[in-house]
């Protein structure tokens, strides 16, 4: 069975490079039963998202007004 | 003469000396030119001349005479100067820093069998872009940024903000794909985390004030 650990790591690895599709399977059963990792994965895309905007100086524009 | 009375003297000698607007201003001058050559960054040069000054008010009691007077403030600045190029030092040496970093466990996120920490487990955010559009978020987002370790840090930003793929940072930096994956799952751990708690959770901490 998978536990939190493993899950968080393999959605941070799948940000990298797709997950197997037996690996996925797992993932997503964890992640049907723990409302913890549930959240984690949405935060992970808002996390992609935030550091983009970031990188593009979002921040800045924001500052300004 | 008693020893309090030298201390007493020293100190009103060292007022007045740094109440001479042209001593000062001079002194000053030369103080920044030096501590600019040293440090190479115009603000902190500025930041360790000032500390030095104050530095010297404080401790003009234990000054010794007006011929040294240029000697001793110059040496508390060197001391001052010492201190900011160690830590800089600390910040760019990521060799240095690869035994904590590496060593980092996870045990405070989770417990022994893996699982989330009761206080660990991540809440629901509700609605992440949307706080993308407050300045205020983005202060907390840079300060949690310049929270990762160097190494984590440096290798968060060539993936997220260069774009760079895996094998090209790992070819960049020398690290193994695996080692790679782990630095970047404890980069997004912390980064998460960190976001959380100063912006999520304080943000409904501050909802419930009166």
């Amino acid at each position: 069975m998978m536990n939190c650990r493993e899950a968080t790591k393999l959605m941070s690895d799948a940000q990298e490079k797709p997950l197997l599709l037996k690996t996925r399977f797992g993932l997503e059963i964890h992640l049907m039963m723990c409302s913890g990792c549930h959240n984690f994965k949405e935060q992970m895309d808002a996390l992609r998202t935030m550091t983009r905007a970031y990188a593009k100086g979002k921040n800045e524009q924001e500052k300004e007004t | 003469m008693s020893a309090n009375s030298n201390r007493q003297e020293n100190t009103k000698q060292v007022g007045n000396l740094l109440a001479d607007a042209a001593f000062l201003q001079d002194i000053r001058r030369q103080m920044l030119r030096f501590a600019t050559l040293q440090l190479n960054d115009a603000s902190q040069a500025e930041d360790a001349v000032q500390e030095a000054l104050i530095g010297a008010m404080k401790n003009a009691a234990s000054f010794g005479g007006r011929a040294a007077f240029k000697t001793w403030m110059f040496a508390i600045l060197k001391n001052k100067i010492a201190d900011v190029l160690r830590y800089k030092q600390r910040m760019v040496n990521i060799g240095s820093f690869a035994h904590d970093e590496d060593d980092e466990d996870l045990s405070e996120l989770f417990d022994r069998k893996g699982f989330w920490q009761v206080d660990e487990r991540p809440v629901a955010w509700g609605n992440p872009v949307a706080s993308m559009r407050e300045s205020q978020f983005w202060v907390v987002f840079e300060a949690c940024l310049d929270n990762l370790p160097p190494k984590q840090a440096r290798v968060f930003m060539m993936r997220e903000f260069v774009e760079l793929d895996a094998d090209e940072i790992c070819a960049e930096v020398e690290l193994t794909t695996s080692n790679l994956h782990v630095l970047l799952h404890r980069a997004r751990l912390r980064l998460r985390e960190c976001l959380e708690n100063k912006w999520v959770l304080q943000g409904e901490k501050n909802d419930e004030l009166p």
